[in-house]
């Protein structure tokens, strides 16, 4: 039993620092319809940023998550306007091969600013906590709430304030948006901003129990499309729910059946469930 | 007036490939330059699939590594000669990718290219995972040389040279036929609109099937390849890097072309050769660089010169054109 809450806990890590990196790619997707493969570039950029804070700056922890939720939010301000603005009206093969070009540009830029070596990030929160039997890191349970918080608050945002109103509303139709008066080009940028917003406060939140690198990000953003696509493309309750499933899936497999394949587990439900379902599990009609 | 007809172009490059040895200084260039001709073979069929059939498939590069593994372990592991073993990797290739092609090429545009990259992922991961297959990230060591045909001995730089550039020029000419026959037609068809192109009678699943087959056929052929000349294995070679590096070069030279995705391939590591203080963070150039050639240069090199050419070929035959159009 102590085990198998061991490993809810483990799942509810997992799931909510999937669905804050998913979150991201799912808003980003409902507005510009992109698929933006740099997501996972912009996720490890949030992780140096935030190392650089904490090792060479010697900033304090929670600071040094909102300066990697700045500057991500600026990588990817900056990507939308120099890249995919652009490239508004290309077609869909060239927003792929423009995302990928920026992947490989912060890949890049990482590893010639810190190297390719792996680096540890530190953290004040090393207690390890007893509860009923339990032990829980207070790191894990750190990112459970704070993965938790953010996923509110985005909803408070997109379903309270009329800004976050104008993101969902382009996200459902784009002419229409346009028509009542929403400026696309500021909403895309806002959208832009959050997305690289969550990315860096993830990668900070989840990068002490982990390890940060320049490659860190690919598994990650692999696992956040397996995500949206299950949760439905564009969808905001698809993302989280969609996350928690892909973590407790991990969780458990990396548990109960083997820690070398728990990486393919997600592969491998997104293979199966798009052979039955190719729209998607939670999706309704037209993407 | 045509300065240079297509088969005259053609016909100087394979001059200037076949005198390449004698030109050329050192050994180490004709491994430069045989390792390119190896990923313009992958190229070339990554081409087919996404340049003019209009499906991104991120999975390439886990093909390529499914033919180099299966010359590494059939030979290694299991002592078959090495053409029995290369004679497979292109099949073994195709035989993986009806199946993965079954399943992916029913989705639409951006999912399959998000399918495929996890497909890709599941391929690196099994060959870095299933050490009794594969043996792991240790990778196979000790592939044979590709054995001697007649009086030719593989294990000198210049007969491997040689030999890659048979398969590249093979390789090219299959893929002039497919593309100028009623097949690439059908491809390109299903690229410009699949709506349009099943409305005019083209069983989509099964072209898109043909097409992805082929393709990987060539991915399995080019690994097949790359192991009896590099002669050794990792998983490394199945990760999508290599797969934006081919997207890459066919950007480059020009995508949807023939003659783009070989100039790109070998042009782009000549490049990197000569900006050798850049090996590791290559990308730092040539990221951007990617951004604004989709932007800027959309149909690379050789694409914009054939639309040069044409424009202008228009132009010439404009003087009619613009009569009638004043007449409606």
């Amino acid at each position: 039993m102590e085990l198998f809450l061991q490993q809810v806990l483990n799942g509810l890590t997992l799931g909510g620092v999937y669905s804050l990196v998913a979150l991201g790619l799912t808003l980003v997707y409902g507005i510009l319809h992109v698929p933006n493969f740099a997501h996972g570039a912009f996720y490890m950029a949030g992780a140096f940023v935030g190392f650089y804070g904490i090792s060479s700056l010697g900033l304090n922890y929670w600071v040094a998550m909102a300066g990697a939720a700045a500057a991500v939010a600026l990588i990817a301000v900056l990507s939308e306007r120099l890249v995919f603005h652009p490239l508004r009206n290309a077609p869909y093969l060239h927003h792929m091969i423009a995302s990928i070009g920026i992947l490989l540009f912060l890949e890049a830029g990482a590893q010639a600013l810190w190297g390719a070596d792996f680096h540890r990030m530190e953290t004040p929160y090393t207690a390890i906590l007893d509860f009923a039997g339990l032990s829980l890191p207070a790191q894990r349970i750190l990112i459970i709430v704070a993965a938790f918080v953010l996923v509110g608050l985005l909803q408070l945002f997109l379903k309270k304030t009329i800004m976050g109103a104008t993101i969902v509303a382009m996200a459902q139709n784009r002419d229409g948006a346009a028509l009542v008066g929403i400026d696309a080009r500021r909403v895309a940028m806002l959208t832009f901003a959050i997305s690289g917003a969550l990315a860096g406060m993830a990668a900070v939140l989840y990068a002490p129990i982990n390890l940060v690198y320049t490659s860190m990000g690919n598994l990650v953003i692999t696992k956040a499309f397996v995500i949206i696509v299950l949760g439905g493309m564009g969808s905001v309750p698809g993302a989280i729910a969609g996350g928690l499933i892909i973590g407790f899936a991990e969780a458990f497999g990396a548990f109960y059946i083997s820690t070398d394949y728990k990486d393919i587990i997600a592969f491998a439900l997104l293979v199966v469930i798009l052979s039955f379902r190719p729209e998607g599990l939670f999706s309704k009609g037209a993407h | 007036m045509r300065l240079m007809s297509p088969t005259l172009g053609w016909s100087a490059l394979l001059v200037l490939a076949l005198a390449f040895p004698y030109l050329s200084g050192n050994d180490y260039h004709l491994t430069v330059m045989s390792t390119a001709y190896i990923y313009a073979i992958a190229t070339v069929g990554l081409n087919l699939i996404t340049g003019y059939t209009g499906q991104f498939n991120l999975a390439h590069s886990g093909f390529m590594a499914v033919g180099a593994y299966t010359v590494g372990i059939l030979t290694v592991d299991h002592g078959v000669p090495f053409w029995v073993a290369f004679a497979l990797s292109g099949v073994v290739a195709a035989v993986i990718g009806l199946f993965v092609g079954l399943v992916s090429l029913r989705l639409k545009s951006h999912f399959f290219s998000i399918f495929t990259l996890c497909v890709g992922y599941i391929m690196f991961l099994l060959i870095e995972k299933w050490e009794s297959l594969t043996h792991g990230t240790v990778g196979i060591v000790g592939i044979p040389a590709p054995t001697a045909v007649g009086p030719i001995d593989f294990t000198e730089a210049r007969p491997q040279y040689y030999l890659v550039l048979f398969f590249l020029v093979a390789s090219l000419w299959i893929m002039h036929r497919i593309v100028h026959s009623l097949l690439g037609r059908t491809f390109v068809a299903i690229r410009n609109g699949d709506h349009l192109a099943q409305a005019l009678g083209i069983n989509l699943m099964r072209n898109k099937l043909l097409a992805f087959m082929l393709s990987v056929f060539f991915a399995g052929l080019a690994g097949g390849l790359y192991a009896g000349y590099v002669r050794f294995l990792g998983p490394g070679i199945a990760s999508v890097e290599h797969t934006f590096d081919m997207t890459m070069y066919m950007l480059v030279g020009g995508i949807g072309t023939l003659l783009g995705p070989l100039l790109g391939a070998i042009a782009v590591p000549w490049l990197t050769q000569y900006l050798q203080v850049l090996q590791d963070y290559r990308f730092v150039v040539f990221g951007p660089l990617l951004v604004i050639l989709v932007i800027f240069v959309p149909h690379g090199v050789v694409g914009s010169w054939l639309r040069w050419r044409r424009r202008k070929a228009a132009s010439e035959v404009r003087p009619p054109v613009v009569e009638v159009a004043t007449h409606a």
